[in-house]
């Protein structure tokens, strides 16, 4: 299909929404409901691709709608680093499409409707942030991501999901409105734009004093990045179903955040005016805390998916910790790993909820020997660790090379080291599963049923690792053209 | 400086206002029984009509009806119809306090402001509507 | 009466319409002949008052001399910016409030009492539209007290449903005949010392007054007396009683535009009646009004956290949101003037959504709406809960909804004129408000413990109608708020001029 890059555009962000208003209506079928996720990924995703292409070439897809405060429209406008982020959520919104269908099937959880509608809301709004026209677009649309992801946080209605959902509420709109929506507004108030520049805006309005703490109200107040100690909502948010979890740890929310974090970074603060005033400085021991800290929370976790939780708090501070570095190669080196942690950490949480739906284990000492049984499943998990430990030939391995070097070139040797530290810990804790599964003998026998839509995404998603490793360029590309504007 | 002689002797009018004033406002906040709370209001817009005739009357003015000489200071007519205004506000206000009341006696059983506050019940007052029974009945259940 | 000769009594017609027809209600036994007056007579004014906005969006202002005697003798309407917005949103609540009251009224109240309810009804209506426009400090207390009696008039009217509204109503006619009368003891104080009641003549004398401590007890008093009316925190009492038991469509209207009026009295004696006297003011502002608001703010938001009587929870989070306000003309800046007309014009919305939808809750539960009793209403009245869910989130400030807009610019403005820790305050105090919204919500889509509580009837369009409307403004003044804006920022201007 063609498109021009506008009708592109607002294809990709205005399908998934679509999909969402005729959901309530296709569910007199299940059939026709569960397929117009797929369809609509579909749809999107060669919107993303559209747009990908002409950011690629040089061109900024744009549209507005209104003016909704002086001087700032509501409106869209790609730039080099959301063109990665919507190609992230498109894509993996199809393999989350389907897999979810498989897995709410699988567990005939209720309110499958719903479920679906609000997914894609989340998708919209996630689809809508990456390819906002300015910071308070991308703050409305923050917020409505918030919102609409709350009836899937707490979709299964226990206590336990209805604690969680609060608890997500809090933190997340307690950090927006007393953190995120002054910093908008200031800087608003203080440069009189809040549009994505190349270089950044802040330059010669902002002082260096100021500097590191409007910084900090921007990276407290994005509460999506999970930096400590902001992140308890996310395991807490794994009391709901695994594809929401996939959903909200690979694609909408938490990406979110940190390209939140990385737009404000590049686009508002600027590089070089972080790099100039050190205004990043203390951003960079906070994340490096976060990696290690929330690792070592990782390893004493027995239930797999909140040790996946505790690992994306780590990865997530690692796109903080690029942009923080303010160097060009560390900030390319982020925006490759919000593409390559997504891809590795959806794979990971496909298999968690492959593994419950067919043999309906959570904790990972239960999965003793169960290896040989689920083969496909978790050799796409092993794949998607190495992706995450950052081995070749899995995509990760880029991400993680780029940030290294990103250190190096800023000279932050202590940031090394903890990378380091970092990877030899995810060594521990995301490969022992795999190895336990096929090196221990069975502590539990269950039985195995076969949910083909619960496996096939993983594999692809793994495969999708391997091939980024080979097929980086244009993700390369894109993040290089985000540093040189 | 303020010489407390004087204050009585050149601004006493002002004094009994004030006087009025807090007196009426102090039963207000005081008095437990609903009726006595709408005297002292009373009391207390009473204070403020003497204190605007009070204002507009001038020193060996006369009243304020037009004579055919000349040289005739006049008190100032304007505060007596701002009070004629605000005499018939105050017993309007009475007025409707006092129809209050009557429906809190019949309401509660009691006009002490304490005996009102402690009676929980949410009991309603008896409606007539145009199908009387069974709406009623149904609503007061 | 010829057009032209309408037109030209244009300002007065919003007053007078309602206040007209008011005794002919009166007369009328049957309350559905009584409500098409009441609609003629809000609706007229809305006509009116929309008529009136039009004449000023060119900047023009104009006055209004009633009986042809020429200011500062006579009395005038002044049609200006602020007064022509505020009066605009005025009637139109009033209306949309008019429109609900078909089917809410008598499920209230007695049939024979209809008549007499909707003539108070039309007699608050044209007071608060008489409030705002008048230009005569004095006129404005006789306004006042012809709104307050017929307010408490409407609200003693929910003792058919509950007696203590009768309390309620007496308590407010108390604390609120006070409260008058201390404004009529600092105009007194004014009037001696200026010798003028016109608004305009004595913003030109009082800079000239030698006395200055005559001229600063008066205007205490004034700010004290329009304080109580605003319900701004301490005096703030009245309100939860007097919202929580009054009949839902009473609730409604009062609850949207009751207070506003007061406090746009409020902004027009700091701004254009002692604008000569910044000292005065300023010393009021900085020490009085904006640590009251703040109180008000948090006191109404943390209180409606703990409130399990849903009407009183809003009327608590009313207290919270005149509280933000008062703070936004607290800040006295052109933009924070600007972001205070903008949150009266959508906190009617908000709230006058949020009452209409408990009115429809109340009246297919017939029985108080505890929250205890709303669980699970959310399944069973779907339209009414979107409706209300929409008001609500608008009310929390949810991006693309009115409110939002509104704490945009209020944060804006308190940026603007460096008052971070208050920006801090009224930020953490929105987030708080999360909390009580959050509660309803969970309540509304849980599943009832034992059976469900038996609904009287369908969700009827005459209830939910007047409810999608409020709605569907709310958000559609989030995306395209630029009318009120505007006209907001003309408002500010006109009072203190030029945009920060």
């Amino acid at each position: 299909m063609f498109m021009s890059p506008e009708t592109a555009l607002l294809t990709g962000i205005f399908a998934p929404l679509v999909v969402a208003l005729l959901t309530p209506f296709l569910a007199v079928r299940n059939n026709w409901r569960d397929v117009a996720g797929p369809i609509g990924g579909v749809i999107t995703f060669i919107a993303a691709l559209h747009v990908a292409n002409d950011v690629l070439a040089g061109g900024t897809p744009s549209w507005t709608a209104a003016e909704i405060a002086p001087g700032i429209e509501l409106g869209f406008s790609v730039t080099a680093l959301g063109a990665i982020f919507g190609l992230v959520a498109s894509g993996l919104w199809v393999l989350a499409a389907i897999y979810s269908v498989g897995y709410m099937r699988g567990n005939h959880e209720k309110h499958q409707t719903r479920f679906a509608a609000f997914y894609a809301v989340a998708v919209h709004a996630a689809m809508a942030i990456a390819w906002s026209g300015n910071l308070l677009v991308l703050f409305i649309f923050y917020e409505i991501l918030t919102f609409s992801t709350f009836p899937l946080v707490a979709h299964k209605e226990s206590k336990a999901a209805r604690d969680a959902g609060r608890l997500y509420l809090s933190i997340l709109v307690g950090t927006s409105v007393v953190l995120l929506l002054p910093a908008v507004i200031y800087v608003w108030v203080m440069t009189g734009r809040l549009d994505f520049i190349p270089g950044g805006i802040l330059a010669g309005t902002i002082s260096p004093e100021v500097a590191p703490w409007l910084l900090a109200a921007f990276a407290f107040g994005v509460g999506k990045a999970a930096i400590m100690p902001l992140h308890r909502w996310l395991p807490a948010a794994m009391v709901a179903p695994t594809p929401v979890s996939a959903l909200l740890h690979a694609v909408a929310v938490v990406k979110a955040g940190v390209f939140t974090l990385l737009m404000v970074a590049v686009y508002i603060f600027g590089i070089d005016y972080l790099a100039d005033t050190g205004a990043s400085v203390w951003l960079v021991w906070a994340t490096c805390f976060t990696i290690l800290a929330s690792s070592c929370v990782a390893i004493t976790k027995d239930d797999l998916k909140a040790r996946l939780a505790y690992s994306t708090i780590s990865q997530l501070s690692y796109v903080v910790l690029g942009a923080a570095i303010a160097t060009k190669m560390a900030a390319e080196g982020a925006a490759v790993h919000i593409v390559m942690h997504a891809v590795g950490k959806i794979t990971l949480f496909f298999v968690a909820g492959a593994i419950y739906v067919q043999a309906h284990i959570t904790k990972i000492s239960q999965l003793d020997g169960q290896g040989p049984e689920m083969k496909l499943v978790f050799a796409a998990f092993f794949i998607g660790a190495f992706s995450i430990i950052g081995i070749p030939p899995a995509g990760g391995s880029w991400s993680k090379f780029m940030l290294m070097v990103g250190a190096a070139d800023a000279g932050m040797v202590m940031v090394l080291i903890v990378l380091g530290i970092s990877s030899l810990m995810n060594i521990y804790y995301l490969l022992d599963p795999v190895a336990r599964a096929f090196f221990k003998p069975k502590v539990k026998e269950v039985k195995i049923t076969w949910h083909p839509l619960t496996v096939w995404p993983p594999v692809a998603t793994a495969v999708l690792c391997i091939a980024l490793f080979f097929f980086a360029d244009p993700i390369v590309g894109l993040a290089q053209a985000m540093v040189t504007g | 400086m303020i010489d407390p002689v004087s204050i009585i002797t050149d601004s006493w009018n002002y004094l009994i206002v004030i006087c009025l004033m807090m007196g009426g406002l102090f039963i207000v906040i005081s008095q437990n029984n609903l009726v006595k709370k709408l005297v002292g209001l009373a009391i207390f817009q009473t204070s403020v009509f003497l204190f605007y005739i009070t204002v507009g009357k001038m020193a060996g003015g006369t009243a304020p009806i037009l004579l055919d000489s000349a040289d005739v200071a006049y008190s100032n007519p304007l505060p007596h119809v701002l009070i004629l205004t605000a005499i018939v506000v105050g017993v309007a206000t009475t007025a409707l306090g006092l129809a209050l009341v009557l429906r809190i006696h019949a309401a509660f059983g009691s006009i002490e402001d304490d005996e009102v506050l402690t009676i929980k019940a949410e009991a309603a007052l008896p409606r007539v509507t145009r199908a009387a029974s069974e709406t009623d009945s149904e609503a007061r259940s | 009466m010829s057009l032209a000769a309408i037109i030209a009594n244009l300002p007065a017609l919003v007053v007078v319409v309602p206040l007209l027809l008011a005794p002919v209600a009166a007369l009328i036994p049957v309350s559905g002949a009584a409500w098409v007056i009441a609609v003629i007579g809000t609706g007229g004014a809305l006509i009116s008052a929309w008529l009136l906005q039009g004449a000023v969006t060119g900047g023009v202002s104009f006055s209004y001399h009633l009986g042809s005697w020429p200011p500062p003798w006579g009395i005038e309407f002044v049609v200006d910016a602020a007064s022509a917005l505020t009066v605009l949103i005025m009637a139109a609540l009033s209306f949309v409030a008019t429109l609900f009251a078909r089917r809410a009224l008598p499920a209230e109240i007695n049939e024979r009492d209809a008549g007499k309810a909707y003539s108070a009804w039309l007699l608050a209506s044209g007071g608060l539209a008489g409030l705002v426009m008048t230009g005569d400090a004095f006129n404005l207390f006789v306004f006042l007290e012809i709104s307050a009696l017929s307010s408490i008039i409407l609200i003693a009217l929910g003792a058919g449903t509950d007696r203590r509204a009768l309390v309620a109503a007496y308590n407010y006619l108390i604390i609120g005949a006070v409260g008058a009368t201390f404004y009529v003891i600092g105009v007194g104080f004014i009037y001696a010392v200026t010798g003028t009641l016109n608004m305009a003549d004595l913003a030109e004398r009082i800079p000239q007054v030698q006395q200055d401590t005559v001229i600063i007890v008066g205007f205490g008093f004034m700010v004290a007396g329009i304080l109580v009316k605003a319900a701004v925190f301490p005096v703030h009492i009245w309100l939860p009683a007097a919202y929580a038991f009054a009949p839902s469509a009473v609730s409604a209207m009062l609850a949207a535009i009751a207070t506003k009026a007061a406090l746009y009295i409020l902004a027009r004696i700091l701004f254009t009646v002692f604008a000569g006297v910044p000292d005065v003011t300023a010393l009021a502002l900085e020490w009085v009004l904006v640590p009251l608001a703040i109180a008000g703010i948090f006191t109404g938001t943390i209180l409606a956290i703990y409130e399990n009587d849903i009407k009183k929870l809003l009327a608590f989070s009313s207290v919270a949101q005149i509280g933000y306000i008062a703070l936004a003309f607290g800040i006295a800046s052109s933009a924070g003037i600007a972001a205070g007309f903008i949150h009266i014009g959508n906190h009617a919305i908000i709230k006058g959504g949020m009452f209409l939808a408990v009115g429809g809750y109340f009246l297919a539960l017939r029985s108080r709406v505890s929250l205890s009793a709303m669980t699970g209403l959310g399944r069973r009245m779907p339209i009414t809960t979107t409706g209300f869910l929409i008001c609500g989130l608008s009310l929390i400030g949810l991006p693309l909804t009115a409110g939002f807009i509104s704490k945009l610019y209020l944060v804006r403005a308190l940026i603007a004129e460096d008052m971070i820790l208050v920006m801090i305050l009224v930020l953490v105090s929105s987030a708080l408000s999360v909390a009580y919204l959050w509660k309803i919500v969970e309540i509304l889509w849980q599943r009832p413990e034992g059976d469900d509580v038996p609904l009287h009837g369908d969700e009827t369009p005459a209830l939910y109608l007047p409810l999608w409307i409020l709605a569907i403004a709310n958000l559609w003044l989030g995306v395209a708020p630029a009318p009120l804006v505007d006209a907001a920022n003309r408002a500010a201007m006109h009072l203190v001029g030029g945009i920060s």
